[in-house]
């Protein structure tokens, strides 16, 4: 019996995870090529490593470049972080016209190891954010964004993090523009922006 | 005892850019050993590398080894459908006649619990383990956070 109700349970849990994968996989594949079709306005409110909340509303006027990761990321959350650093320093006068985010999916053990710390070791500019689970499940979805804990015994605390890597462009009006998709250089997200300022 | 002298041989012809020498074990040649610097030795730290097989044998790399970190693994990280994971590699092939690249957005050594935090400028040593050409141990230069890879005259990248 009690073999019983735990098969109903892990069929129940198998079913979740196949929707939500599916729901992941066919929501956000629209947006980078069809941007204009699916205009929407992503939000987050979530604490900066003072406590602060910081909204999207406060940056309205501004380019908002959002990315998700988490600090204890060595590979794709670092490259990322650095072509954003890049793309701040060569905006040059222009850089207050844009403000790059880091939004923790790790948050409780980011605040642990210090999220700004982490930021400004790639750019100054760079504003981390790291807010309570529910509400960082909020950002995500309204990014249209995907993240999960995995577990793995091997790394450090036992999980690490899959999550969407791209790099997301807000506009100043608080829509949606685009994503730069994973290993996007620099220069390109730079003329990007440029073409847009 | 001939990877003894090797890493004897190594450590005093240590120079500032030892990321840029080429060390061979066998038909593998291992050049432009690399990491990053950490913020702290808190979080993971990183090695990269290129490994190039001579020989008309394939190889694979199939462990890691440092006393920088408590931990080192290799992973993979693996963009499918949009979400970004990084799967643990048990062993990165290395084929007869082909390179292979540990480089950012691909396989890479994972170096967890790290012994102290890397500082742009150090280096450590890192004994990589192949399946058949046994071990050899390579020099790892740290450069910065924001690095794209070591500035080789050879270094393609």
């Amino acid at each position: 019996m009690r073999l019983r109700s735990l098969q109903i349970i892990l069929w129940v849990a198998a079913t979740a995870a196949v929707l939500a994968f599916a729901a992941v996989r066919w929501w956000p594949a629209t947006d980078d090529t069809q941007a204009a079709a699916s205009v929407f306005t992503p939000a987050f409110a979530l604490a900066d490593s003072e406590g602060r909340i910081r909204t999207t509303e406060e940056f309205r006027g501004k380019f908002l470049l959002v990315f998700f990761g988490f600090t204890s990321c060595p590979d794709v959350c670092p490259t990322t972080l650095s072509e954003v650093a890049q793309v701040m320093d060569d905006l040059g006068s222009d850089a207050g016209s844009a403000q790059p985010v880091f939004i923790s999916i790790d948050p409780e053990r980011d605040r642990r190891l210090g999220l700004a710390d982490y930021t400004k070791a790639f750019h100054p500019a760079i504003l981390g954010l790291a807010g309570s689970e529910a509400e960082t499940q909020a950002a995500a979805a309204s990014f249209k964004i995907f993240y999960e804990r995995e577990a793995d015994t091997a790394s450090q605390g036992g999980y690490t993090m899959a999550h969407s890597p791209g790099l997301y462009l807000i506009g100043p009006d608080g829509a949606w523009l685009r994503q730069f998709t994973y290993g996007t250089p620099a220069a390109e997200i730079l003329s990007d922006l440029q073409s847009r300022l | 005892m001939n990877h003894f002298l090797l890493a004897a041989a190594l450590i005093l012809s240590a120079s500032a850019a030892m990321a840029c020498e080429t060390v061979t074990i066998g038909d593998l040649t291992v050049e432009h050993a690399w990491s990053k610097a950490t913020i702290g030795a808190g979080r993971p730290g990183v090695f990269y590398v290129e490994i190039t097989n001579t020989g008309s044998t394939d190889d694979a790399l199939v462990g890691i080894a440092t006393p920088a970190a408590g931990m080192p693994m290799l992973h993979e990280t693996v963009v499918q459908d949009g979400i970004a994971s990084m799967p643990h590699a048990m062993s990165i092939p290395v084929p007869a006649g082909q390179s292979v690249q540990l480089s950012p957005g691909g396989y890479h050594g994972m170096l967890m619990g790290l012994t102290n935090a890397l500082k742009e400028g150090d280096s450590f040593p890192v004994t990589l383990s192949f399946e058949k050409a046994g071990e050899v141990t390579v020099n790892v230069d740290v450069l910065s956070l924001r690095a794209e890879g070591p500035d080789c005259a050879d270094a393609g990248q």
